[in-house]
């Protein structure tokens, strides 16, 4: 069969969203940034909530996602995007409003909005990108930087005693009674994109029922701050990056369901 | 006649808000002006009207709420006195910069840091010169009684959503704590549509995507935009108001804002037994400043007391205004210590009459 | 049995070269150009078409959406 007699109209299976806008996405190469972004666009496409959907955008490489998402978007000062969150949606209950963030901007500068906005069961979704690094600033040390992880400002990788430890704050936030879904997800590869996207779409639907705030941990890369090509950043990704954080649901319907979360609290799960 | 309440200034700041349709207050609690919260949580104002009240976890916080409340178009406050304000002054900069409209008030105390909880006016240049970083004003709103912290609640919401700009009421510990009568206006009802040429409710199908944002990487843009955002300022300046008391025939001036304003009707009253006619100037709006009629009355008088419980601030825009033509000299105590009319009296006659 | 057929379709001027898409090809059918788009980038293309079943695994996994695909069912 013939390539022109395939590519028709009635053949497609697959094309970009059109709530991602022409625009081209201002990440680098490989960046995960640009398909989670796709991944947030699809849902609210298939659930036909553009005209009632809200987004926050943060200061960090996704400053700018406002240029990409077709959709009313906020762009929040740094680490405020739960509190601007919160305005919204206390205001317009009926609509559908998320926060898109880094870890510097969720889990250093805006720490205190991310717990209070979890602990309050705001009912909203929460999208926090973490590749362990300023990718904006130029690759300085974040508060997900892995131990002994290079950075600009842990240039000799990071010492615990000296730059204190990695932060999860994802664990953290699944302890909180507001929290309903809680989950770690990433967008390295296909199977990975699949299942980020139900999560997405399941947080959607929490909003939808009203039933507290969803948070979804995005484990990325940062190939540009890690100094690596794309293909070997997602690998060192999965060796480094996942045993530390590992992928997996942490609560869902408002039970959590990670052994590691249930073992510290003292549950045995065997 | 409305009706008639015996009320603190931050009560009547809470109770106004309510009858002014305000559609959302996110506050953190601080003396003195915790009242507001207290008051719109026990009239429970989200029942009275459907307003949302919300005690945020910070100031920080509060007035991010208050950025995305307001981003879709809501009639959105927050209170806080001088500390809290401090904080929230990154987010007023990214509301000016993004011409979001919403009342901030500051109930203002003694400083600088922690400073003490007792009334001062030492946050004027703060509240007038922008506060935060970069170039913009607020319009800045000086009550100097419960009866303006009533009024000027209507009228800034009405003055920010104009010029789609933060209007601030500048208070004080005086005028937030102290009681006197109020008449209070009808309630207005909540809005029920909003202009979506610019808010963020929802992108629908007949119009493109509203963002709201304080960014722009292109220098050139953004130097457009601040050209935009003076123009606005320059026209804001037709809201100035303010108010004068024994001027006709003054050959003295004392100018004073606020609680100093009352002081120093009692002070010009004084210095009228002694046969000094004396009168006063009160800025009502601060920013806009009244430059125009201080420079009109500049002119017949041959001295200007500026009096503010402060060391000095609003006495820069005074001596602005009146271009080096007239003596001015500054008298106030601050840190919390509040002038008497006798203390200013005998300033006045020291610095403005004998010098 | 039913053989499925695709073809994809990347928009060379928007591809960055990131070469995820050829990790994620189960058949093998992408490889990055020798020449460069406007922007400099290698672009991915399909070098061996008749591999492609069409999967989407590609455009799946595609960080800048470029990648549009087509599948039909051959007898």
């Amino acid at each position: 069969m013939d390539i022109k007699d395939i590519i028709k109209p009635e053949n497609l299976v697959y094309k970009r969203t059109p709530l991602l806008t022409s625009n081209t996405l201002s990440y680098c190469p490989g960046c995960g940034h640009g398909t989670t972004h796709r991944v947030i666009m699809e849902v609210i496409e298939e659930m036909g909530i553009q005209a009632d959907t809200i987004g926050i955008a943060p200061v960090g490489c996704s400053v700018l996602a406002y240029d990409f998402m077709d959709i009313d978007m906020v762009q929040a000062a740094h680490g405020r995007a739960p509190a601007v969150a919160t305005g919204i949606k206390r205001t317009w209950p009926e609509k559908f409003v998320f926060s898109y963030q880094g870890d510097g901007d969720l889990a250093a500068i805006g720490t205190s909005e991310t717990i209070h906005c979890c602990n309050r069961g705001e009912s909203i979704v929460i999208i926090f990108i973490n590749n362990g690094i300023y990718g904006m600033t130029g690759g300085q040390m974040a508060p997900t930087t892995l131990v002994g992880m290079k950075s600009s400002t842990s240039p000799y990788g990071r010492d615990v005693a000296f730059m204190g430890n990695p932060l999860k704050i994802t664990e953290l936030v699944a302890q909180l009674p507001g929290t309903c879904f809680v989950t770690r997800q990433a967008v390295h590869t296909p199977a990975a994109v699949r299942k980020t996207k139900k999560a997405v779409r399941m947080a959607f639907e929490n909003q939808k029922a009203n039933k507290g705030l969803s948070f979804i941990e995005v484990v990325s890369n940062c190939n540009s701050g890690w100094k690596m090509t794309p293909v070997a950043a997602n690998k060192w990704m999965e060796e480094n990056m996942f045993p530390f954080y590992p992928l997996g649901d942490m609560k869902v319907d408002g039970r959590i369901v990670s052994k590691e979360l249930l073992s510290l609290a003292g549950v045995k799960t065997e | 006649m409305g009706e008639l309440q015996l009320m603190k200034g931050n009560e009547a700041i809470a109770e106004a808000a309510i009858r002014a349709g305000c559609d959302a207050y996110f506050g953190y609690p601080i003396t003195p002006q915790s009242e507001v919260l207290e008051y719109l949580m026990s009239e429970k104002a989200y029942e009275r009207t459907g307003m949302v009240v919300l005690q945020a976890e910070s100031e920080l916080a509060a007035i991010n709420m208050v950025y995305g409340a307001a981003s879709t178009g809501k009639r959105v406050m927050t209170s806080s006195s001088s500390p809290g304000i401090s904080l929230k002054q990154e987010g007023i900069s990214y509301m000016a910069g993004a011409e979001l409209p919403c009342l901030i008030v500051n109930v203002v105390r003694g400083g600088p840091g922690l400073g003490t909880i007792q009334p001062s006016q030492a946050d004027y240049f703060q509240s007038t010169k922008g506060g935060g970083h970069g170039d913009y004003r607020l319009l800045v709103l000086a009550p100097a009684s419960v009866q303006e912290m009533s009024d000027f609640v209507k009228l800034a919401f009405d003055l920010a959503f104009k010029y789609r700009n933060p209007a601030l009421i500048l208070s004080d510990g005086v005028i937030g704590q102290m009681m006197e009568k109020v008449e209070l206006f009808e309630q207005q009802p909540r809005a029920t549509t909003f202009d979506q040429s610019w808010v963020t409710t929802g992108k629908t199908p007949n119009r493109e995507r509203n963002i709201i944002t304080s960014l722009n990487l292109d220098p050139v843009l953004q130097e457009q935009h601040n050209h935009h955002l003076q123009e606005k300022y320059e026209r804001m300046k037709a809201e100035v108001r303010f108010e004068r008391y024994h001027c006709d025939d003054a050959e003295y001036l004392m100018v004073a804002y606020g609680s100093s304003a009352r002081i120093c009707q009692k002070a010009v009253l004084l210095a009228r037994e002694k046969g000094i006619r004396v009168g006063l100037l009160r800025p009502i709006t601060l920013y806009p400043f009244p430059s125009e009629p201080l420079l009109e009355l500049s002119k017949q008088v041959k001295g200007i007391l500026s009096v503010e419980m402060s060391a000095g601030q609003m006495i820069e825009d005074v001596r602005l205004a009146v271009h080096d033509t007239v003596k001015v000299e500054h008298y106030g105590r601050y840190g919390g210590v509040i002038h008497s009319p006798e203390e200013v009296l005998d300033a006045f006659m020291k610095k403005i009459v004998g010098g | 049995m039913a053989k499925m057929k695709g073809a994809i379709v990347v928009d060379m001027e928007r591809c960055k070269g990131c070469e995820l898409c050829v990790g994620s090809c189960p058949t093998d059918v992408i490889r990055m150009a020798g020449e460069v788009n406007g922007k400099g980038y290698h672009f991915a293309y399909m070098e061996y078409p008749d591999n492609c079943t069409g999967c989407t695994n590609c455009a799946v996994v595609c960080p800048d959406g470029v990648i549009t695909v087509y599948r039909v069912k051959e007898d």
